[in-house]
């Protein structure tokens, strides 16, 4: 039963840390807090929706589904931060237009789609489950965390392994400094808005693989997840967002298996405020964090 | 009241009744914006508001002249919660707990089965007129103005425009964010207490994302040079939906766009007149 719950756990956790992750590393390069990341996953579901109706194979709606959630995350910060980002506005302007920006998305969503919640094809994994040492495992659950994997293993490798990942790691640092250095900062933030959205994006379809329930609010439900994750693994750290979203994972499914199932957002959410007050940078924070 | 305004007023009860409220909630994000920060907790309070008054009508049966100041209790204890370690760092934190906030006692109000559940609360007694709403209005409206045009209300602006330096100056940056989360929470703990006594249904959908934001487009659209700005916003936002019936859908859309625009081009609101000041 404990260790059921703990593969349970983990699995979603695994999605978690996916979708956090873009949400840290956009705040950790281009310091906004880009409250529109909740509608990528949204839209990467209902992209990935739409194209398996069509008949395409999960295995290529999934990419596809992501590469569109990136592109659209790269319209949204051409449209609406590229300006504050050059007209160097604080933090709180992006937030709040990407607030507003994200509600009218989500309301535009619903008033041309409605609220109902639809569901993928069936058929489109196995139906059937591994048994591990009386583990149950479905097929679908070792997709997404083979996918989640690959991409979280893909998106390290960028940053700390590749010469565009110093480039991305310079303009965290100081993005006027990078670019003095040869850094062409706008190309790169447009590069980094992509992973993001497409890390949002892949979230998105497997979280609706998970669930199956896609509906245009998703993304904003998703979102409470996403906040718990990156304050307790520390704003802008990838490593720490990792881990916190396994940790996120296995606590919701504890909470729901043994203590009531409606608990489980609020004790996610205790246990943010409980990191603000005890350890502001995150359970595994180091980097100093701005203080106001 | 002679027959032909009567007859107006029953016909619009629940505009009139949305017109005080949601003046309050602006002024509720008015107080943190004007002295630069930003919570998003403005609909979770309202919305703790309205359920712990509710409760206190319903389960208690307490005379609502009680029931009101009582209503301000748990948004405050929640502001404290929250607020507290979070004005140690920078406003993004703020902001992010407080939709965290909302959406935790959303989820809260629709799993807890004496809150309701899904269905919400209904019967509860219509006690708040709409006399009542309009002078909680009115009063927040002048003490916010006096508390505006006193020292509080320039350290608040010396805040806004540069917390650093406004420190150096003396003022206790701290203790002002929490007097102003607080006072926060206690205008929207009124607004929410004074709602559900005045529509007599209240449920778990009405104090989650959708409002939270909607109350900072009130703010953003009147501005927060002074505080009959932000209720102008409010009012104009209300009554913009109820004009063109024929887009009752797009109405979120518009409260959208209305604070992508406003940051964007408007960054002082429609009534950009700032209060007077006396000469230090």
């Amino acid at each position: 039963m404990l260790a059921q719950q703990l593969v349970n756990g983990v699995l979603l956790g695994a999605t978690y840390a996916l979708f956090a992750l873009g949400f840290t590393l956009m705040f950790g390069v281009l310091r906004v807090i880009n409250l529109v990341y909740g509608f990528y996953f949204t839209a990467g579901a209902f992209l990935a929706l739409w194209l398996t109706e069509a008949g395409i194979s999960l295995a290529l709606a999934l990419p596809l589904a992501a590469i569109g959630a990136g592109a659209i995350a790269v319209v949204v910060d051409g449209l609406l931060l590229t300006r504050l980002r050059r007209a160097k506005a604080d933090e709180l302007s992006s937030l709040m237009v990407t607030l507003g920006a994200v509600l009218a998305l989500y309301a535009g969503m619903t008033a041309w789609l409605g609220p109902d919640i639809r569901r993928l094809p069936p058929g489109l994994v196995g139906a059937g489950a591994l048994d591990l040492l009386g583990v149950r495992v479905t097929v679908a659950q070792v997709l997404i965390l083979a996918a989640s994997g690959v991409l979280v293993g893909g998106l390290l490798w960028l940053v700390r392994g590749t010469r565009l990942g110093l480039a991305i790691r310079a303009m965290a640092e100081k993005p006027d400094a990078a670019a003095l250095m040869g850094i062409d900062t706008a190309r790169l933030a447009a590069l980094v808005s992509f992973v993001s959205g497409a890390l949002a994006g892949a979230g998105g379809v497997l979280i609706g693989l998970n669930f199956n329930a896609i509906h245009p609010y998703m993304g904003e439900a998703m979102m409470l997840r996403g906040f718990v994750v990156v304050i307790v693994g520390g704003l802008g750290d990838i490593v720490g967002a990792l881990l916190a979203g396994l940790l996120l994972g296995i606590v919701e499914v504890l909470t729901a298996g043994y203590l009531a199932s409606g608990l489980k957002e609020a004790v996610g959410f205790a246990i943010l405020v409980l990191v603000l007050w005890t350890r502001p940078a995150g359970l595994f924070g180091r980097a100093g964090v701005a203080r106001a | 009241m002679p027959a032909w305004l009567e007859d107006l007023y029953w016909t619009y009860q629940n505009v009139v009744t949305a017109l005080g409220v949601n003046g309050l909630l602006a002024l509720s994000m008015y107080v943190v914006l004007a002295a630069g920060q930003l919570s998003l907790g403005q609909a979770a309070f309202m919305g703790l508001g309205a359920y712990s008054s509710a409760l206190m009508t319903l389960w208690f049966g307490w005379p609502f002249w009680l029931v009101l100041p009582a209503a301000c209790a748990a948004p405050v204890a929640f502001a404290l919660a929250v607020g507290g370690p979070t004005l140690r760092l920078s406003g993004v934190y703020l902001a992010i707990a407080t939709i965290g906030l909302g959406e935790v006692l959303r989820a809260v109000y629709l799993n807890v089965d004496a809150l309701g559940g899904a269905l919400g609360l209904s019967g509860i007694p219509e006690q708040a007129s709409p006399l009542l709403i309009f002078s909680v209005l009115g009063v927040a409206l002048a003490v916010l103005w006096l508390v505006g045009r006193s020292g509080a209300g320039r350290a608040m602006e010396a805040l806004r425009e540069d917390a650093t330096a406004a420190q150096s100056m003396g003022i206790d940056v701290r203790r002002v964010r929490l007097v102003v989360l607080v006072a926060s929470a206690v205008l929207a703990g009124l607004a929410g207490a004074l709602s559900a006594h005045a529509t007599d249904f209240i449920g778990p959908n009405d104090f989650g994302f959708e409002p939270a934001v909607t109350i900072l487009s009130f703010a953003l659209l009147g501005g927060i040079g002074s505080p009959f700005a932000p209720v102008l916003g409010a009012w104009v936002l209300t009554l913009l939906p109820e004009l063109l019936r024929g887009f009752a859908d797009l109405r979120l859309v518009l409260d959208g766009v209305v604070i992508v625009l406003a940051v964007l081009f408007l960054p002082r609101g429609l009534l950009s007149w700032r209060m007077p000041r006396r000469a230090a």
